[in-house]
């Protein structure tokens, strides 16, 4: 299935947004997740299924002013 | 100090985490300079560089209360958005909430702040919104549930002071029992000083310390800076007149001729 994946096109088996985070390599990483602008908290990614398209938004901490 | 959402801060300087040389001199930087407070972002995480945990790792061990901004937000629903995002990675109902209106100033955008600052504080938010010094946009602000007031000294990045001295010394005297917080344009340790002066009770800078050629010394002049106006400040300052009044008494002058 392809998604939008932080603005660029990603391809993986993945059904469900916790494991697109494996198979992008942020599974274990700290961090917020949104798809499609909704914000979806850790504990429900693994029950959160994903559809063809869905723009996927992972964000990590960072500097900031 | 007037308490941030019932949080008393022992630094009036709360320092943002952009810009530094290193990470090892923003850590040195917030430890010498005694900041209380390190604003931080979310940006895009990638998975081959994994920058965000390596930094987060480095502020948890810094000690020091989180405030997450959400620079770079335009709308309502970027900022809200991201606000909720920041809530869950770090912990906080804390939001330094930005919502941009001009590129070139980085103005805020003061009626979607408002909106944003409204669905954030009925959400359980703790909102530090970023704002002009306009005293009505102030009061919608803390209609809508603000309990902290962050006005701007001059446009993010320019270093230039107080722009506005006179409305910022309103805004103090509109609400003197609101925490307030100069965020943004403090390029010297004086301008630190003198927003201290005239009653703030903490000041927000970033690139005056992170761009300086030393921004560990930077950290601290500001850190004593603050710390010094707003001692200064509790000290009841005397009123400034226009004519001479000499300090040494006149009474037992000798008299030569």
């Amino acid at each position: 299935m392809k998604v939008i994946l932080n603005g660029s096109p990603f391809e993986s088996a993945a059904e469900t947004l916790a494991d697109l985070l494996v198979a992008a390599d942020l599974g274990d990483a700290t961090g917020a997740t949104a798809v499609n602008g909704v914000v979806v908290p850790a504990a429900k990614r693994a029950e959160h299924p994903l559809s063809p398209g869905d723009a996927v938004e992972v964000l990590a901490p960072m500097q900031g002013g | 100090m007037r308490a941030f959402y019932g949080v008393t801060l022992d630094s009036p300087l709360m320092l943002g985490t952009s810009q530094y040389p290193s990470p090892a001199i923003l850590a040195q930087a917030f430890r010498e300079s005694g900041a209380g407070v390190a604003t931080v972002s979310l940006r895009r995480e990638s998975g081959a560089g994994r920058d965000g945990q390596a930094f987060w790792s480095l502020i948890q061990d810094l000690n020091v209360r989180i405030l997450p901004n959400t620079a770079g937000c335009h709308t309502v629903k970027d900022a809200v958005t991201t606000a909720h995002m920041a809530r869950e990675v770090f912990g906080t109902r804390w939001i330094k909430l930005e919502v941009i209106g001009d590129n070139d100033t980085l103005q805020p955008d003061v009626f979607n702040l408002v909106e944003a600052a409204r669905i954030l504080s009925d959400d359980g938010f703790e909102v530090f919104p970023y704002t002009t010094e306009d005293l009505i946009v102030a009061e919608r602000l803390v209609e809508v549930g603000c309990q902290v007031l962050m006005p701007w000294g001059a446009p993010i990045g320019t270093g230039l002071g107080l722009n506005n001295e006179y409305g910022l010394r309103s805004l103090r005297a509109h609400f003197p029992d609101t925490p307030l917080v100069v965020d943004a344009g403090i390029g010297l340790p004086s301008h630190a000083a003198r927003a201290m002066e005239l009653g703030y009770d903490a000041v927000l800078l970033n690139t005056a310390v992170a761009q300086a050629g030393d921004p560990v010394s930077m950290a601290v002049a500001m850190a004593r800076a603050a710390e010094a106006g707003g001692i200064g400040a509790t000290a009841d300052p005397m009123e400034p007149r226009d004519m001479a009044a000499p300090s040494t008494p006149v009474f037992g002058k000798a008299v030569f001729e």
